[in-house]
């Protein structure tokens, strides 16, 4: 007996919605035998990690608020991650996109006005689509692959966070504190949505994902990039411009990421050292584990937000090192990864027919 | 005075040159093979927090190297079973790989932080260092001498042997090389293997000789530079050593300017310095060589032998 | 040991005895009884998809059988991989040759061998043989600047260089030219009367008859026939390949030249990568109710006229394609289309279709513009499916529906399926390149149907093919492309086989040239 892979005839649609599921199911199951083994309450750990933020209502605040911009930054790279363009440089962008808001925030301490916020909103999104404009061009004009040129786009755009407010946007009344000055009230967004406690960001994520939906599903350019993804000269026969379609989907993961950068900049109310969340590279976990389809991506940023919050429970409470949610993400990703063969193969056992015949 | 300057900076630029140099070389070997590992950084991480803490734990830093060598290859192999066995995804995977590195690492790192590595024997007497044309010949870390020997050898290997003629076209041409018969899936099992092993040496320099201690993600994005000096080299062993140095050159500017009070641009300028570079550099040379390249052929694509 | 199987001349070099094996879905072979004599010339004959590949894959170690034996000179033999059936003495030269295109031909040979040699060594052994069965070749070239006639010289040393005692060819003359062909006949008819038994893969009639000394026919899997070539004749051994008689489309009465729908004028292409071709001023005019056909040896700029003339790749200028006297140049495929030009690439799968798309979303590809299906930049799902589906039922494609996925069709029925996409969007003109490569007789049959019965409704249709039959039988008017230069037309009754040989091999009548025939990539 012996396993063997056959290829399915058409995608399993309840391995697509399953395998996600299970990945995080397994990685659980995973994470129990890894603590265990290394010293800690194996059980208590994974427990404090996935369970507590969900059943503990204290903490869903602090997920919606984690979960919002993974959301956005996510939906952004299911445009990309269908269309197989690579933008690992959402961090980047989503740094730009708040320093560009931060900008406006900068040039209009002294004023108010209900137009300063959208403003800050708008030029977030363009600077965080801009600066995902650099590996778009040099991919469709030198052909510069935008793994490399997006993720070293990141480290530069660290640098010139820190640069900002060490030096000419530093707060003159932050004791020397490396940080802007807080946004004033006419900058800020309401803390919450209505009552509920929820961030606004949440109604930011839930919006985009109807919109994206919308997009993905519905329309000519959702079916081109979806085209371009699988087969680049069929799309190119169909009447589809590759290139229009790496800069769409650089500009929109860009914009989305500056979007996300910016209400985190609302949220936090200043730029400081600490701003670089990682968001940015979560959110193409985010994106994978949501099978690049806005409904997944929207229920996958709240299971890695999970992860976030959970992190800080198992740390204070089973002692479990700061690192542990990183390691979690890293292994739901890979667990993903792997079950991405169930869609497309099935498992049959099979029996060992003898080679000879007498 | 300038002398001992230039020296000092020489002998900088030579040690912090090393680790991308050793990186890129293993990187090189698996590109070679059609395999693009966007893992580097993570396996370095690994690398760099084995080598620290077993070399600490025994006492005995040389057992630290073998073990970052044998950590960056395990690592590695996560990243080989998904994508040469499952079929997945190679960017994806060896993103993957880089999150689970800094995320791995980390973890293991927490007991680590704040101790000074085991010094290493100079790898030669110290009267052949004593003075300057010494010191820049034979005042280097092991890791160092390693380095250039094995981009040599890799060179060596791969235009002159039966072996790195079977290698390159099995990067070259997969369903070729199958059809005659030769092992895709292992040679490139091997090849991950041995960029998985050179990535953690590569780490190993970091935390034992160049910091020399651990902290969290202190590769600092060196791996990725690894990954663009293989691009920028066209697949040529050669032009890797140049291209490392080039950047070593970059990354030692960015040393002196945070040292000296009188840096023309403030230091975190010649800190991006680096990247900006290097997308420069891509533009470049993607511009020059256009989209067919020097790249294998392979390069990235998924293989599997039956279907 | 208990059966006569054993040829009655001695023993056998190679022998199969019941050989089957399946893949999901379909019995690639099944109980299949073969057996090559020493020395002897023997044809495996098969349609597309009969199981002649499968089968010398099994030989050649590729896979391994899921039942039945094999046996080499009377001995047990089975060969797990390519390398141990080497050893044994079996050569291959694959259809799809596995060559390396970025190293030289040295190289390419060297990976051939299963032990080191030296570079010099190899060298002289490479020139004595090629010099031994007439092969010209420059040891030191890049496969890539090769013709394909020089690439299969170096599979064909390859093999050589082990001595094989049983050399297996798939489909070698399908990218030759006829001289070329002559050329391969001689080598091979030279080897097997040294002793080396030769298994000559192919669907082409008259070479066997000319070359084999024994045939065996498969169909479905399974072995129908074992015959002497050379006392059939091409159509009896045609009816025991196909099963049944097939009447082929025929023409008919050509209708008399309406007017000119596509106009290409001085069409000039820088070539679109290292491997590509450039396109040199290109010139042909197609009627209303014409099929012009254009013929070549593969690589020789086919896939960028292709491209140039479907809109994938723009023109320089306006004016050099013009449909029905407007210029499209300009235009991409997009806007092509709504001008009324539709096209056929040869590759089906990855570039006229999708594989992983169901059939609804690769109606929706190409016939979205032309069927009205992108209302607002917003799918109209229903009338996709819909169109699908009568597609597959005007052109009798097997499939379980529009959501059935375009990769799970066979190679004919997915063919047939493009077709029907392109000509029910009822094109003024269709361009279709290799209109049934590797296409099962009667899929092909059904698609000649469609193409003649397009033109006869007024269309203008653009066939390019590497099949010369083909041509002849369909097209009124024929032109040959190489190197990316296109011939001056002929009516197909006033040319020759010989003389479009002649032209395929790229001399041109104006200019005759002698020699060595040049290579279309140099």
């Amino acid at each position: 007996m012996r396993l063997v892979l056959e290829k399915r005839l058409e995608q399993s649609r309840t391995m697509v919605v399953l395998t996600p599921i299970l990945s995080v199911i397994g990685v659980m199951i995973l994470g129990v035998i890894i603590f265990d083994a290394i010293g800690y309450d194996g059980f208590d750990a994974v427990w404090q990690l996935f369970i507590t933020p969900v059943i503990d209502t204290y903490k869903w605040r602090d997920v919606a608020t984690k979960a919002a911009p993974l959301i956005l930054i996510g939906l952004g790279l299911s445009i990309g991650n269908r269309a197989k363009i690579w933008n690992i440089g959402a961090e980047g962008q989503y740094i730009v996109g708040a320093i560009s808001a931060a900008g406006v925030a900068y040039a209009t301490q002294e004023m108010s006005g209900f137009w300063i916020i959208p403003l800050m909103l708008i030029i977030g999104m363009a600077g965080g689509a801009a600066y995902a404009a650099i590996p778009a061009g040099l991919k469709t004009r030198y052909g510069v692959s935008e793994v490399l040129s997006s993720l070293m786009l990141v480290y530069v755009s660290v640098q010139l966070l820190s640069y900002l407010i060490t030096g000419p946007w530093k707060d003159p009344n932050g004791m020397n504190f490396p940080q802007t000055a807080q946004l004033t009230a006419s900058q800020l967004l309401p803390r919450e949505l209505g009552e509920t406690g929820l961030p606004p960001g949440l109604l930011f994520a839930l919006v985009g994902m109807i919109i994206f939906a919308i997009i993905v599903d519905r329309t000519v350019f959702g079916f081109s990039i979806r085209a371009i993804g699988e087969a680049p000269q069929a799309a190119r026969f169909g009447g589809f411009n590759s290139n229009r379609i790496v800069w769409a989907a650089l500009m929109i993961s860009g914009g989305m990421a500056g979007l996300a950068g910016t209400l985190e900049l609302m949220q936090l109310t200043r730029l400081n050292l600490g701003y670089p969340s990682g968001y940015g590279f979560t959110a193409i976990i985010v994106s994978l584990l949501g099978r690049s389809h806005p409904f997944g991506v929207f229920v996958a940023g709240i299971v890695l937000a999970v992860t976030y919050v959970g992190g800080q429970v198992a740390q204070t409470v089973v002692h479990v090192p700061n690192a542990t949610a990183g390691l979690f993400q890293a292994l739901i990703l890979f667990a993903i990864l792997a079950s991405d063969l169930f869609v497309r193969y099935r498992i049959k056992i099979k029996s060992s027919v003898a080679e000879v015949r007498a | 005075m300038t002398l001992t300057f230039l020296i000092d900076a020489l002998i900088t630029v030579i040690g912090i040159t090393t680790p991308i140099l050793l990186a890129a070389s293993g990187e090189l070997v698996v590109e070679k093979s059609g395999v693009i590992n966007l893992g580097v950084e993570g396996m370095m991480l690994v690398g760099a927090i084995t080598g620290f803490a077993v070399g600490f734990e025994f006492s005995d830093p040389w057992i630290g190297v073998g073990a970052a060598a044998v950590a960056g290859a395990a690592t590695s192999m996560i990243f080989a079973v998904l994508v040469l066995s499952l079929g997945t995804n190679q960017v994806a995977t060896g993103l993957a790989l880089t999150i689970f590195g800094i995320g791995l690492s980390s973890l293991i790192g927490t007991n680590y932080t704040g101790f000074a590595a085991l010094p290493f024997d100079p790898p030669f007497p110290d009267y052949l260092a004593q003075d300057p044309i010494g010191r820049v010949i034979f005042g280097h870390s092991a890791f160092v001498y390693f380095a250039l020997i094995l981009v040599f050898a890799i060179g060596w290997f791969l235009s002159h042997t039966r072996a790195g003629l079977v290698l390159r076209a099995v990067g070259e041409n997969d369903f070729s090389a199958h059809s005659i018969g030769y092992p895709v899936i292992a040679i490139r099992y091997a090849a991950i293997a041995f960029g998985g092993a050179v990535a953690g040496i590569a780490g190993a320099n970091f935390s034992m000789v160049i910091t020399p201690m651990w902290a969290e993600q202190m590769t600092a994005g060196r791996g990725w530079i690894a990954l663009a000096l293989v691009v920028f080299s066209g697949w040529r062993a050669g032009r890797l050593l140049a291209g490392a140095y080039f950047f070593g050159v970059l990354m030692t500017l960015e040393l002196y300017a945070k040292a000296s009070g009188y840096a023309i641009m403030p230091s975190q300028f010649w800190a991006a310095m680096p990247y900006i570079i290097a997308v420069a550099v891509l533009a470049f040379i993607s511009a020059r060589d256009g989209r067919s390249g020097k790249e294998p052929a392979c390069l990235g694509k998924p293989f599997l032998p039956n279907g | 040991m208990t059966n006569g199987a054993r040829s009655r001349d001695g023993i056998a070099r190679l022998e199969l005895r019941g050989i089957t094996k399946a893949f999901p879905g379909v019995i690639a072979n099944s109980d299949v009884h073969l057996s090559v004599k020493p020395g002897e010339i023997h044809a495996l004959l098969g349609e597309n998809g009969a199981g002649k590949s499968t089968l010398v894959k099994m030989i050649y170690g590729i896979m391994a059988p899921d039942s039945g034996s094999m046996m080499w000179e009377g001995q047990d033999y089975r060969a797990s991989n390519p390398r141990a059936a080497r050893k044994q003495g079996i050569g291959m030269v694959f259809q799809h040759f596995s060559l390396f295109e970025a190293m030289d031909v040295v190289e390419n040979i060297a990976l051939g061998l299963d032990s080191a040699i030296s570079r010099s060594a190899l060298d002289r052994e490479i020139r004595a043989v090629m010099d031994k069965y007439g092969l010209r070749l420059d040891p030191r070239r890049i496969i890539a600047t090769l013709s394909v006639g020089e690439r299969q010289r170096i599979e064909i040393v390859r093999a050589l260089l082990l001595n094989p005692r049983l050399l297996i060819m798939d489909e070698p003359t399908s990218v030759l030219t006829p001289q070329e062909v002559e050329d391969l006949f001689v080598t091979l008819r030279r080897l097997a009367s040294e002793g080396c038994s030769i298994l000559y893969i192919s669907h082409k009639l008259h070479e066997i008859v000319e070359l084999c000394d024994r045939a065996t026919i498969l169909r479905g899997g399974k072995v129908v026939a074992t015959c002497d070539p050379r006392k059939e004749t091409p159509r009896s051994m045609g009816e025991m390949m196909i099963g049944s008689d097939f009447a082929d489309p025929a023409r008919g009465s050509v209708p008399n030249a309406g007017p000119v729908r596509l106009a290409v004028r001085d069409l000039s292409l820088p070539k679109p990568d290292d491997f590509g071709v450039a396109l040199q001023s290109i010139s042909f005019d197609v009627h209303a109710g014409e099929i012009f056909g254009i013929a070549g040896v593969a690589g020789n700029g086919q896939n960028e006229l292709l491209d140039a003339l479907s809109g994938e790749t723009l023109s320089t200028r306006e004016d050099v394609i013009a449909i029905d006297k407007n210029a499209i140049g300009r235009f991409g495929p997009t806007k092509r289309r709504a001008h009324g030009l539709c096209a056929v690439p040869e590759e089906r799968n990855g570039h006229a279709a999708i594989g992983n798309f169901t059939l609804a979303d690769n109606a929706f590809l190409s016939a979205r513009t032309r069927m009205g299906l992108d209302p607002q930049g917003m799918i109209d799902r229903t009338g996709a499916e819909s169109f699908a589906q009568t597609i597959i039922k005007r052109f009798s494609v097997k499939a379980l529906g529009p959501r059935a996925l375009a990769g799970s069709l066979s190679g004919g029925n997915l063919q047939k399926f493009i077709m029907g996409r392109e000509i029910l969007q009822n094109p003024s003109v269709l361009v279709i390149c290799q209109p049934t490569w590797g296409v099962d007789a009667g899929s092909a049959a059904a698609i000649h149907q469609a193409i003649i019965d397009l033109a006869n409704s007024g269309s203008a249709v653009i066939v390019i093919s590497q099949d010369l039959d083909e041509l002849l039988r369909l097209c009124d008017r024929l032109a040959v492309i190489n190197g990316g230069k296109l011939s001056a037309s002929r009516k197909v009754n006033d040319v020759t086989v010989d003389e479009l040989g002649l032209l395929m091999g790229g001399h041109h009548a104006a200019t005759p040239t002698s020699g060595e025939h040049h290579a279309p990539r140099a």
